[in-house]
C-alpha cells in the first residue's frame, strides 16, 4: 500500500465527481451534515444504523454489508472513496469495514468534509439517485479486528496504542470532551499501552501528515515497529484513524482496531487497569 | 456516540454545572456570528482535546476539566484563537474572533 493507494485529494475527488465507477460515501455518526449539503452525486451512510449491527453490539454481518451495498446501489468493481466529519473518524471506521469484508478499491477522501467545506468547494442537497447492485462481499478479514481477549494478551508483548486524549488515557475523563461525562465504566486504560492521540496524525485541516511527519512520530513516541499492534480508543472509530496510518499509510504489519475499545475494556470483570499517565 | 452533537442545543439535561466544567461561547467575524466554523479545543500543552462545527448562531460547548484551554476556530472567514482560564465547575464562556 502507498498514500495514493489509500487516499485521495480533494482536487481529485472534484474533479471525478460524477465519474462512472467511481461512488463518494459520506459516512458519519449523526448524518444531519449530509441532509444540509454533501459532494454532489454522494451517497449517505450512518454510523450506527447502516455499519452497526441493529441489535447486537457488533458490526454488520457479511449478509447485512451486501444488503447494504446493494441497497446503496455499490457493485464489487466500483471505487469507492469515504469522507465524514469529525475529522474523517467514522469514514475511517467505514473504510476498515470495507477492507474488512474486501472491498477491492476502497479510498479516503484527504480532510474529508471540514477541508472541503473550508476550501468552498460544491455541496449539493439534491438527492442522489443510484440503481441498486447485488453486492458479494468476501468472508471478514479478521487480521485487521482485534477481540477483547487478544487485547488482555498483547497486554507487555504488542504495541498497545490507546489513540484518546490524555486525559482519557490517564482516567480523568470518560468521554473526548465535546461530549457529557456520564459513562458507567471504569476510567483508565489497557496496561502497556502507549498514548499516541489519534490527533497527533493528522493536520488542523483534517489532512493526514506526511509519511515522514509520521513515521517520526510513532518512533518518538515508544512504537515498535517489530512487534504486532492493536490500536483502540473509546468506539473504534478514533483508533480506525490510527488504523488507516499504522497499515494502510506505513504499511506496518499486524495492525488490528480493536472496535470494542474502552466502552467495552472498561466494562469487564476483573482486568487489568491502569491509571495515570503511564510511561513504560 | 462519538462525534461532536449539534452545537444549536440547549446543554443535555442533568448537566450538573456543580460538578461539571463547561466551555462555552461563539465565533466572530467583525462582531458577526460565524456558523459552520471548525472550533478546536487545546488543552495547556497545546495538545488537540476536542473539535466542535459552530451552529448557524457561531455557539459552541465542550465538555472540560477545570484549567487554560485554547479554542483555535478555522473558518471560510479565516481563523482565530481565544484563551480561556477555567478556574472550577461551572459555565465558562468566551468569544473567538476570525479573521
Amino acid at each position: 500500500m502507498s498514500r495514493q493507494d489509500v487516499l485521495v485529494t480533494a482536487d481529485w475527488a472534484e474533479k471525478n465527481l460524477g465519474t462512472d465507477g467511481i461512488v463518494f460515501v459520506e459516512v458519519d455518526e449523526d448524518t444531519t451534515a449530509y441532509d444540509g449539503g454533501h459532494l454532489p452525486g454522494a451517497v449517505k451512510m450512518n454510523w450506527t444504523t447502516d455499519l452497526q449491527d441493529p441489535l447486537l453490539r457488533d458490526i454488520v454481518s457479511k449478509p447485512q454489508f451486501e444488503a447494504l451495498l446493494s441497497r446503496k446501489g455499490i457493485a464489487n468493481d466500483d471505487t469507492v472513496v469515504l469522507y465524514g466529519g469529525n475529522n474523517n473518524w467514522f469514514a475511517a471506521y467505514a473504510y476498515w469495514e470495507f477492507k474488512l469484508y474486501g472491498h477491492a478499491d476502497v479510498k479516503l477522501l484527504d480532510g474529508g468534509r471540514k477541508k472541503w467545506e473550508l476550501d468552498g468547494r460544491p455541496l449539493t442537497t439534491d438527492v442522489t439517485e443510484r440503481t441498486p447492485t447485488s453486492y458479494t462481499a468476501q468472508e471478514p478479514d479478521l487480521s485487521i479486528r482485534a477481540f477483547r481477549d487478544e487485547v488482555v494478551e498483547a497486554i507487555d508483548t504488542k504495541n498497545l496504542v490507546d489513540v484518546r486524549s490524555p486525559d482519557e488515557f490517564s482516567g480523568k475523563i470518560l468521554a473526548p470532551a465535546h461530549l457529557p461525562q456520564e459513562q458507567s465504566q471504569r476510567p483508565g486504560h489497557v496496561p502497556s499501552a502507549i498514548n499516541i492521540p489519534w490527533s497527533k496524525a493528522a493536520n488542523e485541516d483534517g489532512t493526514f501528515r506526511s509519511d515522514e511527519e509520521l513515521r517520526e512520530l510513532y518512533a518518538q513516541e515508544g512504537y515498535d515497529e517489530g512487534r504486532p499492534t492493536i490500536a483502540y480508543c473509546r468506539i473504534g472509530e478514533r483508533s480506525s484513524h490510527t488504523w488507516v496510518v499504522l497499515h494502510e499509510l506505513l504499511g506496518y504489519r499486524d495492525v488490528k482496531n480493536y472496535d470494542g475499545s474502552w466502552t467495552e475494556y472498561g466494562s469487564l470483570i476483573g482486568v487489568p487497569i491502569e491509571l495515570g499517565a503511564g510511561g513504560r | 456516540m462519538c462525534g461532536a452533537p449539534d452545537q444549536d442545543v440547549q446543554l443535555p439535561p442533568g448537566t450538573d454545572l456543580s460538578k461539571e466544567t463547561v466551555l462555552t461561547g461563539k465565533v466572530v467575524a467583525d462582531g458577526e456570528p460565524v456558523g459552520g466554523a471548525y472550533v478546536r479545543l487545546l488543552d495547556g500543552t497545546g495538545e488537540f482535546t476536542a473539535e466542535v462545527v459552530s451552529s448557524a448562531s457561531g455557539g459552541f460547548r465542550f465538555f472540560a476539566a477545570p484549567g487554560t484551554w485554547t479554542l483555535r476556530a478555522l473558518s471560510r472567514a479565516g481563523n482565530g484563537q481565544a484563551v480561556l482560564h477555567a478556574e472550577g465547575p461551572g459555565l465558562h464562556s468566551a468569544e473567538v474572533a476570525v479573521a
